[in-house]
């Protein structure tokens, strides 16, 4: 991607000097032909001004719309995730960047990635607006508060690349940045193994999910009546008063957040709000356990 | 322009608006518009001053990576305040507000503008805005840069963000004020045979400013109000842990600013009509396609303002449109630049300083311009917003193109409003020093706005060390250029030569009243009975050689 955003920044700078050439070799013609005292043919021009207006104006909207063009695909590829990638989450706070890894494997400021495999992030922020910038990779993304957003990229060198934040986010701002260290597949397994935690994310997940009360009503077996979390990620979930809102990761978010602003058809709004008492890493490790849920059949279908 | 009936030039005993009344009452409490048009540009130079000391500290301190001169909190305030006083306090005022109030009555043939109390009320409105501000950095300062976004401004900052917000808040009062006194002077006081196509560009340019000034200000007050709200009371508006969302700040927050763009450069490109027609000898090229270019930017600019947010997390297909539609902007502006080229064919051109300054800014607005392309193209957007390449590319705009116009025209009507004449080889000393200076500034920002360097950064990596370097000795020059014109103007106040009533020997009804004017501006209402820019070339062609001869 790199690449193709160089090779648009080329093309722009090109028809930049185009432009500025058609503008400033004439000017400086008639500012040398035509300055004062110099003999020079004055007599007034007859022309139709409008036809010349009509050129002028057709032209370069044509030439504005490629551009568009060009510029919005690329984007549109830039922004749409490849199914399959090695995933880490990212949580910005005042001044740090704190990354943990599918695998369980946690980082600050700092990001180890094996060359020539896709990674997704999907990240968000405890506090202020940042932006997770990656100038090698030409990718930038706001990282905003009570918002997932994603951002994707696929290293092929090994080295380390900068990683800065790019929305001003208050004192530190200049010295909340870090390394992408991209690393030989090989080496990076070692990486991953030295340190690994026992629990991956999907693992933390469950036991918060026991720990905090979830599974009480959302695990089989129990009184109070609350949806089935299997077979639920990446399903649309029909809502009380009709509408049907797609289950991602903002939808369980705001479930496990905000649980009165979407209820599941069929349910009470009988569930407490978890604003305070999850912290937004613990939510990426619930989220990442209901969406190994996902994959296992609901109970209620096999029935 | 030629006008019948006996606009001769007044006795030279007749009082003129500057001898009219010499108290400092006379001039706090005037309803003239041009002593109200002297007030607003002694205040902005107060307050460019402050906010280039702030630019200065600042390019000192970036000439090392980890720069040892301010704290980073400091810093931080700094460009706040460069921001904030440079935007509200020195851009929106300059052209509309010093010249406009000056030149737009006697261009249209009347007395005053239509409301002249409402007039010297704007002023006063902007005066305790402007204190406000210098208030609010006196007592500590403000760090959230001039955008203020939410929720660091609502819930984090701990500065004084309410002071300075109310202080702008106010400020956009007067604004909107000379905004509205400046559509109805246009729409209510042409003198007879003024019609609208027989308007100067300038009036047509600031007819489309006042637009933008008066319908987007508003909203300015608004958001700044929100913002308050929710940082007095805690009333969840933009802090989504008060249960409001960030992002409709940046909306309500760039559906003002990016028309206050467009307020911050339509008006430049008025004086550079008025300076290449007078010039080149010429009528403007394309006169009313110029015209209709001013509206249509300051109709197209309230539909833009998303461009602002393509990496904001707002959805890509918000983001496609509004990178469409500002492609579809810079339209009108690319017509403008054709068609002042185009003026100079056949033109009798000659280079005294408003001339220098009027082609400095389209050099230095096509460069501006142009990488405005590559931002409104998404996908590089999303590698250089928040880099220098945007922090050169407005100041290219602003800088260039904005205070360049501001430069020209203030040395064009000088002579009317001084009744001197300034010293022409400094002058245009000045303007060659100014355009060099500028370019070396803010070229080299554009090269490490694509190399990766952020912009709002205090610490940076020490690759990108070069070209702060270059940008700091640019900016030492620029300094120059600016100090120049400040010192050789006072001199001229009392050394420079008198100016006859018409020294350009230029069109334009302002030229036709003695310099300085006198209160009134005209002894009898002007008629207007010819096309606007009724230059001749080759009757100015006969006179310069006879000069020569």
């Amino acid at each position: 991607m790199a690449g193709q955003v160089d090779l648009l920044y080329l093309g722009l700078t090109l028809i930049s000097v185009f432009y500025l050439a058609l503008i400033f070799v004439p000017m400086t013609f008639c500012l040398f032909k035509y300055r004062r005292g110099r003999p020079a043919d004055r007599t007034p021009i007859r022309l139709k001004t409008w036809k010349v207006e009509i050129i002028w104006t057709i032209i370069p909207a044509f030439m504005m719309l490629g551009l568009f063009g060009w510029a919005a695909d690329l984007y549109y590829q830039m922004e749409r995730p490849p199914a399959s990638a090695l995933e880490a989450t990212v949580v910005g706070k005042q001044w740090m960047w704190k990354i943990q890894h599918a695998e369980g494997n946690r980082e600050i400021n700092e990001l180890h990635v094996p060359a020539g495999r896709t990674i997704k992030l999907t990240m968000t922020s405890e506090d202020v607006i940042h932006s997770f910038y990656l100038p090698a990779f030409r990718l930038k993304q706001d990282v905003v508060p009570g918002r997932y957003v994603t951002e994707w990229f696929r290293p092929t060198k090994a080295g380390s690349y900068h990683i800065f934040c790019a929305e001003f986010c208050g004192a530190d701002h200049s010295m909340m940045g870090g390394n992408i260290i991209v690393m030989a597949p090989a080496d990076y397994q070692t990486w991953l193994n030295t340190g690994r935690p026992s629990d991956n994310l999907v693992a933390s997940g469950e036991r918060l999910f026991r720990e905090l009360g979830c599974s009480g009503c959302h695990a089989g077996g129990t009184i109070i009546r609350a949806p089935r979390l299997e077979g639920v990620y990446g399903k649309p979930v029909p809502l009380q008063g009709g509408q049907i809102v797609m289950a991602d990761d903002q939808y369980i978010r705001d479930s496990i957040l905000l649980p009165a602003s979407q209820i599941a058809a069929g349910y009470a709004n009988v569930m407490p709000s978890y604003q305070g008492r999850i912290s937004e890493e613990q939510l990426f490790q619930v989220i990442a356990y209901i969406k190994d849920l996902g994959d296992k059949q609901s109970p209620e279908e096999g029935k | 322009m030629n006008a019948t009936g006996p606009i001769k030039a007044m006795a030279e005993t007749e009082k003129n608006y500057l001898t009219a009344g010499h108290t400092l009452g006379s001039w706090l409490f005037t309803t003239d518009h041009k002593r109200i048009g002297i007030l607003y540009l002694l205040s902005i130079l107060l307050f460019f001053a402050v906010a280039a000391l702030a630019a200065a500290v600042m390019r000192i301190e970036l000439l090392s990576p980890h720069g040892h001169l301010v704290l980073n909190e400091t810093y931080n305030k700094l460009f706040t305040l460069h921001g904030v006083l440079m935007v509200w306090f020195f851009l929106i005022p300059s052209i509309p507000a010093v010249l406009g109030n000056f030149v737009i009555p006697m261009m249209l043939g009347a007395r005053d503008v239509a409301f002249p109390k409402l007039n010297l009320l704007s002023w006063y409105l902007f005066m305790v805005g402007g204190v406000l501000v210098l208030y609010s950095i006196l007592v500590g300062g403000v760090d959230t840069g001039w955008t203020f976004y939410t929720p660091f401004s609502s819930t984090y900052s701990n500065t004084h963000v309410i002071t300075m917000a109310t202080g702008i808040f106010i400020a956009g009062f007067g604004s909107i004020l000379t905004g509205l006194n400046f559509i109805i002077t246009i729409q209510k006081m042409r003198c007879p045979g003024m019609t609208w196509f027989r308007m100067p560009l300038f009036l047509w340019s600031l007819y489309a400013t006042s637009l933008i000034l008066v319908l987007a200000t508003p909203v300015l007050a608004i958001t700044l109000a929100l913002m308050a709200l929710e940082r007095i009371w805690g009333i969840g508006i933009f802090d989504p842990k008060l249960g409001g969302d960030p992002i409709l700040f940046q909306h309500l927050f760039w559906f003002y600013s990016h028309p206050a763009v467009y307020i911050m450069i339509l008006p430049g490109m008025g004086v550079v009509s008025e300076l290449i027609a007078c010039f080149a000898r010429k009528a403007i090229f394309g006169y009313e396609w110029v015209a209709l270019a001013s509206v249509a930017i300051a109709v197209l600019g309230f539909l833009v303002w998303g461009h602002h947010m393509f990496v904001s997390s707002q959805s890509i297909y918000a983001g496609m449109v509004f990178s469409l539609l500002s492609y579809i902007v810079a339209i009108p502006s690319a017509i403008k630049v054709f068609n002042w080229t185009a003026t100079l064919y056949k033109g009798s051109i000659s280079f005294e300083t408003p001339m220098l300054y009027a082609l400095g800014f389209i050099g230095l607005f096509t460069i501006g311009g142009l990488t405005g392309l590559f931002l409104a193209a998404l996908a590089v957007d999303v590698h250089v917003t928040d880099t220098y390449f945007v922090v050169a590319h407005f100041h290219y705009i602003m800088v260039g193109g904005m205070v360049m116009g501001f430069m020209g025209g203030l040395h064009y009507w000088w002579p009317k409003i001084s009744g001197r004449m300034y010293p022409e080889k400094l002058g245009q000393l000045a303007a060659f020093i100014t355009f060099i200076g500028f370019n070396l500034t803010f070229f080299p920002q554009f090269i490490m706005g694509y190399l990766g360097m952020p912009r709002r950064y205090h610490n940076y990596a020490p690759e990108f060390q070069i070209y702060h370097v270059l940008s700091t000795a640019g900016a030492s020059i620029l300094g120059v250029g600016y100090l120049l014109p400040v010192i050789y103007l006072l001199w001229s106040l009392r050394r420079g030569k008198k100016a006859p009533a018409n020294p350009w020997n230029a069109t334009g009804l302002e030229w036709q009243t003695p310099s300085p004017p006198p209160v009134r501006n005209f002894e009898t209402t002007p008629v207007v009975i010819t096309e606007p820019y009724d230059y001749s070339t080759e009757l100015d062609e006969k006179n310069a050689e006879v000069e020569n001869a």
